[in-house]
């Protein structure tokens, strides 16, 4: 308090006594405020990202797939990243009726062509988008609601044969992962 | 602290340490001689109880602690291993498992007699506040604790919880892959839970010892709502009150330790003794019995929220829903400000009594929707009501009464208080007491 009163006296840029000046020790309370901000930021972070996938949980990232035994009708389940990724090798019927929406009908707009690099193969990321249940309509005698994808059982979200949702409480289409043909009949997703 | 305050204990050995720590001059003025009101009705046992609970968790959960392996491909079998082959791991698990349950009635009678005597009105603002923070610890702390086992439920109970945040716009994926630690639910996610599964209990321990001493500071509530006016109004702590909890925790105790012993998995859902499945989620996942209502508050927000006529969508379904399950709790920390009347307790408020009672059965019928099929059904003859719009109507019941408060302490017209604690105690004494104690009949 006693240099607040002393500074009055002086007026603006007199600065004979050493701190008297009370925006230099305001820049001063500031910048070593901020320098404590950034020192606190910089130790927190470590701590923080630590929390984040470890680099062999990002090693497993990616998983090779062999096509070939898959027959037309048919679909497996593979993991990828702990995840089901649902690969469906599907009939022409089922490209069809993916192919013959309208697509502005739908809430999470996308065509077909998008969403699957070869018409045939549908690969996406078995996961409800709703909170993460697993739906069925892998085998064909699960239950695949009525436009012929897949059915979530835990809140009824209904998706159809290139995975968009239709019907229920998911707001998105099931993620397609990125995915690469290496050969006709094999694919690296990840 | 040259001259701390002469301890006057018959014990030199206590003396002498009382006189360099006062913890015994402590105990005998907060726990001791301190002055309590002298109306307490069984329903303020429950802080107490509460307490007791909670000591029960940290001892159990040590020592289920030093059995549990933390790991995706031993947690379920090692709860397998406590049950059967550790020498009393049956016991000590289903103390953990039930007193968990137990912790959380004890806890909602706590908060439902807070509310129903209107203990969070001031003074005692942030006394509330800090009963609701320790809520949301056990929460947070209870959630955690049922993925260790690593069942089924466990597994995708976590799944669901955490996939919550996946709402948040932009960030929530982000944060969703930091809470996992990779890209499921998984061994770093167990980890985690484990470690802050054992913190938060001694986090819950020391905001308990905040809300007590807050509680010391403005002295109980009482179930007439006014504030004691002298000695005659007060009993001492001791021995009054610490035998008539004793006697509570007791009793509580005892239909504790009946579930224990012949209902252990009473509470409990069977798809968790099937080990985690990462591949296969079970048809009907649900929380446990105390997430219920808010569960039901989350599944009951099916529509998004957008601008009239325009088509803008401002809020998904999905992030309503999550929004609402949070502002059901959040909105427990604004509620002294939201109730405008001066009246604490509910015997006296007819309007507000009447909405709690609301409140109550808006509760229990969350808590039963929350454990039905998202597409079940009541059928009233040829009638058929789903069970999500019997949710909404009960979640506006949920909201209706927190945010019809201020209106209420507006247009009711409490009933006459009594003139002071001792009057209504001791009967019709004064004529004038007689007149006042009235309404106490009716209550």
């Amino acid at each position: 308090m006693a240099d607040t009163t002393q500074t009055a006296g002086h007026g603006p840029g007199s600065g004979s006594h050493s701190g008297g000046d009370p925006s230099r020790r305001d820049f001063i309370y500031l910048a070593a405020a901020a320098t404590g901000v950034v020192g606190a930021a910089v130790t927190v972070w470590p701590f923080i990202d630590s929390l984040n996938p470890a680099a062999d949980t990002l090693a497993l990232a990616s998983t090779d797939v062999d096509l070939a035994p898959v027959q037309v009708g048919q679909s497996i389940t593979v993991t990828w990243r702990g995840k089901p990724v649902f690969i469906r090798h599907r009939t022409p019927e089922e490209i069809k009726s993916a192919t013959d929406v309208n697509v502005s009908e739908l809430r999470d707009p996308q065509k077909d062509a998008d969403r699957a690099k070869k018409p045939e193969w549908l690969v996406v990321v078995g996961i409800c988008t709703h909170l993460g249940c697993i739906p069925l309509g892998q085998k064909n005698s699960d239950p695949r609601g009525e436009y012929g994808g897949w059915f979530c059982p835990c809140h009824g979200s209904v998706y159809d044969t290139s995975g968009r949702i239709r019907k229920g409480p998911a707001p998105r289409n099931l993620e397609v992962p990125s995915y690469a043909f290496k050969t006709d009949t094999s694919i690296r997703i990840g | 602290m040259a001259h701390g305050p002469s301890s006057s204990f018959k014990n030199p050995v206590v003396n002498w340490l009382d006189q360099r720590l006062p913890i015994f001059t402590m105990i005998q003025k907060e726990y001791g001689v301190f002055p309590t009101p002298r109306n307490f009705n069984y329903f303020w046992n429950f802080g107490a109880i509460a307490m007791i609970m909670l000591v029960t968790m940290i001892v159990s959960g040590i020592v289920l602690a030093m059995h549990y392996t933390p790991n995706t491909n031993l947690a379920f079998n090692s709860v397998e291993r406590i049950m059967r082959d550790v020498n009393f791991g049956w016991l000590i698990r289903y103390i953990h498992m039930n007193g968990a349950s137990f912790f959380f009635i004890a806890v909602y009678i706590h908060i439902f007699r807070g509310l129903y005597y209107g203990s969070y009105k001031k003074p005692r603002e942030l006394l509330w506040i800090i009963g609701v923070v320790i809520f949301l610890l056990m929460m947070a702390t209870a959630f955690m604790g049922y993925v260790l086992p690593w069942g089924q439920m466990s597994f995708w109970g976590a799944t669901v919880i955490t996939n919550l945040f996946s709402a948040l716009p932009l960030v929530g994926q982000d944060i969703v892959t930091l809470l996992w630690g990779g890209f499921s639910v998984d061994n770093p996610t167990l980890n985690r839970f484990f470690a802050l599964h054992y913190l938060l209990p001694f986090v819950i321990a020391a905001v308990v010892f905040l809300h007590v001493a807050a509680l010391h500071i403005t002295g109980s509530n009482n179930p007439l709502g006014v504030e004691p006016k002298g000695p005659q109004d007060t009993l001492p702590f001791h021995p009054y009150y610490t035998v008539k909890d004793s006697f509570g925790t007791v009793v509580y105790l005892a239909i504790f330790a009946a579930f224990v012993f012949y209902a252990p998995n009473f509470f409990g859902e069977p798809d968790n003794y099937i080990q985690a499945n990462p591949m296969v989620t079970p048809p009907h996942i649900v929380p446990e019995w105390y997430f219920l209502p808010y569960y039901a508050i989350l599944r009951s927000i099916t529509f998004d929220i957008s601008i009239p006529f325009t088509g803008l969508k401002l809020i998904e379904a999905k992030l309503g829903g999550v929004i609402a399950m949070f502002g059901s709790i959040a909105i427990l920390f604004i509620l002294p400000w939201l109730d405008t009347s001066p009246v604490r307790s509910a015997r006296f408020r007819p309007i507000f009594k009447k909405g709690i009672l609301a409140f109550l059965v808006a509760f229990f019928l969350l808590m039963y929707v929350g454990a039905q099929t998202a597409d079940a059904a009541w059928h009233l003859g040829g009638l058929e009501i789903p069970l999500v719009y019997v949710g909404q109507f009960a979640t506006l019941v949920y909201f209706g009464f927190f945010l019809s408060l201020p209106f209420v302490g507006l247009i009711e017209k409490p009933l006459p208080l009594p003139a002071s604690i001792a009057k209504p105690v001791l009967g019709g004494g004064a004529s004038a007491a007689g007149a006042t104690a009235k309404p106490m009949e009716k209550a």
